[in-house]
């Protein structure tokens, strides 16, 4: 880390939980920071610090009042945030498997025709990026990516939909992310992975780290069938290719 | 085996306990009691650890049979009418269902939430340390959803220990107290200060995940989307419909609405018990002060083994037990040599 970066600002999430903001905004310098800064409290913990939730532009640091008070936890923060993280050890690269469009990803032609383009285009764009897990929220697995080229940007849906199926990869803004359960979402639905993020009966429960890399790859439907059936069983189906 | 059968339930009936922590990261919210104090006086009075898995009865009625062996529980919270064969059992007491009696509890008369903990505990499977419901993530013990008629909860016999009422604080009637931040910059003073001066009321759409408030709209200062970043429990998010939402333990792990204020810990359990209607305000305090409450809530909950007693209304409690003994087996009640011992 460079020294010539602006500190992140503390702010206080209640009496127990402390934001330490390093942007207001997507954007990947700020998530690296904070990763960096996530992992550093892994090296160095801190009394009292009870669990760190990266996401984008923030770390939220859970911690108890009765061992350690907010000004305290900050300046250690804030003195943490200086010191360069050690470097990520396991950053991982998964190969994700998707089958796009059709019941599978029922908004992938609407995307097409907005971007005045085709499916295929669509599908050529999004399995060609290079993705990292800036943060994992909402519901178990949900894994929101960064490194959406520009040219996929779309702002959300007017109305988020209530339930979306298990497994969905879509497009909301500037990001993408894989979905996980089924679930409420706001975001375009552009295929479905039959990577499960988050199985209970296997080891891991969580597939995915914040920090890991993701490439997707098109599968057909017949395949998808195949895999989704072997990853309800507790197998990984994700491909891992470098770690 | 000794069980407790659930003869009627409610909905937002479930087990709950202190929740599971360690996987926000991956987007599990911690879950657990909604009112943490009266589930810890419910196991406190049973000689059970404070956050031991407990029953959290929502705003209707439910029943409890004992089988196949007398059940002693614990009684906290919200409360309600409650009796075993006619015979009334008093709140924040412990009482012993005897074999094949059943435990009938009326509506919540004042509050949301009433705690059945049972003596040593529910058993069950705990997923990262909790046997917590949270039927969205498919997790909870012995089942994975809210609690419905029929289910069986797994118990021990009933001790015959003494059975104890628990001495609680006055409940705090004020506004609830809150932190601003940490996205209040998103709002103007004339924002703040309404959502001060305001009275709210809790929505009837509220539930585990949320409070929905009804109240003036709070207008944002730069609109209703910010980057999604993490959330607690007691967070106040604006969104763009500027209907506040407190956010309770069954969460979602981050959220993409600015967040005016936090609720303190300490008053968590009362937000809790407010039931849709009532209404109530909210108070800005500083961190200083806010951290204070947190350690006096702490230390009110070391405090609970102190405030056990001894059910001194005799005559009440050996006609209760008698009933019991009649029914089943379960204490020795005539004998109240046998009951009253412990200290």
């Amino acid at each position: 880390m460079e020294a010539t970066f602006r500190p992140p600002r503390i702010l206080p999430s209640g009496d127990s939980a402390i934001t330490v903001e390093f942007s207001q905004h997507i954007d990947d310098a700020a998530n690296q920071r904070v990763l960096a800064l996530d992992r550093a409290m892994t090296a160095t913990p801190i009394a009292g610090v009870t669990e760190t939730v990266p996401t984008y532009r923030s770390l939220l640091v859970h911690y108890d009042p009765c061992q350690i008070n907010f000004e305290a936890l900050g300046e250690k923060l804030l003195a943490l945030a200086k010191v360069p993280a050690p470097p990520n050890a396991k950053t991982r690269h998964w190969r994700v498997p998707v089958v796009y469009g059709g019941e599978n990803g029922i908004d992938l032609e609407d995307v097409a025709k907005t971007l005045n383009t085709t499916p295929d285009a669509i599908v050529a764009r999004h399995t060609a990026g290079d993705y990292r897990v800036a943060m994992i929220g909402f519901t178990p697995g949900w894994s929101y990516l960064s490194g959406l080229e520009k040219f996929l940007h779309v702002p959300r849906r007017q109305s988020p939909r209530i339930l979306t199926p298990p497994g969905t990869i879509s497009i909301g803004g500037v990001q993408t992310g894989i979905q996980c359960l089924a679930g409420p979402s706001g975001w375009h639905l552009i295929g479905r992975t039959p990577v499960q993020t988050y199985h209970l009966h296997r080891k891991p429960i969580f597939l995915l780290e914040p920090g890991d890399r993701i490439t997707f790859f098109p599968i057909d439907e017949k395949s998808f069938a195949e895999q989704d059936k072997a990853a309800e069983r507790g197998e990984l189906v994700a491909e891992l290719i470098a770690s | 085996m000794t069980r407790l059968i659930v003869t009627s339930i409610g909905p937002a009936s479930s087990v709950q306990d202190g929740g599971r922590h360690g996987a926000q990261r991956y987007g599990l919210t911690p879950g657990g009691a909604m009112d943490r104090l009266a589930l810890a006086a419910a196991n406190t009075l049973l000689g059970n650890a404070p956050f031991a898995a407990a029953v959290e009865i929502g705003p209707f009625g439910a029943a409890f049979t004992a089988r196949e062996g007398a059940v002693r529980v614990g009684l906290c919270g919200a409360a309600r009418s409650a009796d075993i064969a006619g015979q009334p059992a008093a709140f924040n007491a412990s009482i012993t269902i005897p074999e094949g009696e059943t435990l009938t509890l009326g509506f919540a008369k004042a509050g949301a939430f009433s705690y059945l903990a049972i003596e040593g505990g529910i058993s069950g499977e705990p997923m990262f340390g909790s046997l917590a419901v949270n039927a969205r993530a498919g997790l909870g013990s012995p089942y994975p959803r809210p609690l419905q008629a029929g289910d069986e909860l797994p118990a021990k016999a009933a001790s015959g220990a003494p059975e104890r009422r628990i001495e609680l604080p006055q409940a705090d009637t004020g506004p609830i107290r809150v932190l601003f931040g940490p996205q209040d910059d998103e709002f103007g003073d004339e924002a703040k200060q309404l959502f001060l001066d305001s009275e709210w009321k809790n929505s009837p759409t509220s539930d585990r995940m949320g409070y929905r408030l009804e109240g003036p709209v709070i207008k944002h200062l730069h609109g209703h989307n910010i980057v999604s970043d993490g959330t607690v429990d007691g967070s106040i998010q604006v969104p763009g419909s500027g209907a506040a939402i407190v956010l309770m333990p069954d969460r979602g792990t981050t959220g993409g609405y600015p967040k005016i204020a936090t609720v303190i810990s300490a008053d968590l359990g009362r937000l809790a018990q407010t039931t849709a209607g009532t209404g109530f305000r909210f108070k800005a305090i500083g961190m200083a002060e806010a951290q204070a409450e947190a350690k006096k809530f702490a230390q009110l909950l070391r405090s609970l083994p102190d405030r056990l007693r001894d059910i001194d209304s005799l005559e009440l409690n050996i006609e209760a037990l008698h009933d019991a003994n009649v029914a089943g087996h379960a204490v020795s009640a005539v004998d109240a040599e046998t009951w009253q011992a412990a200290d």
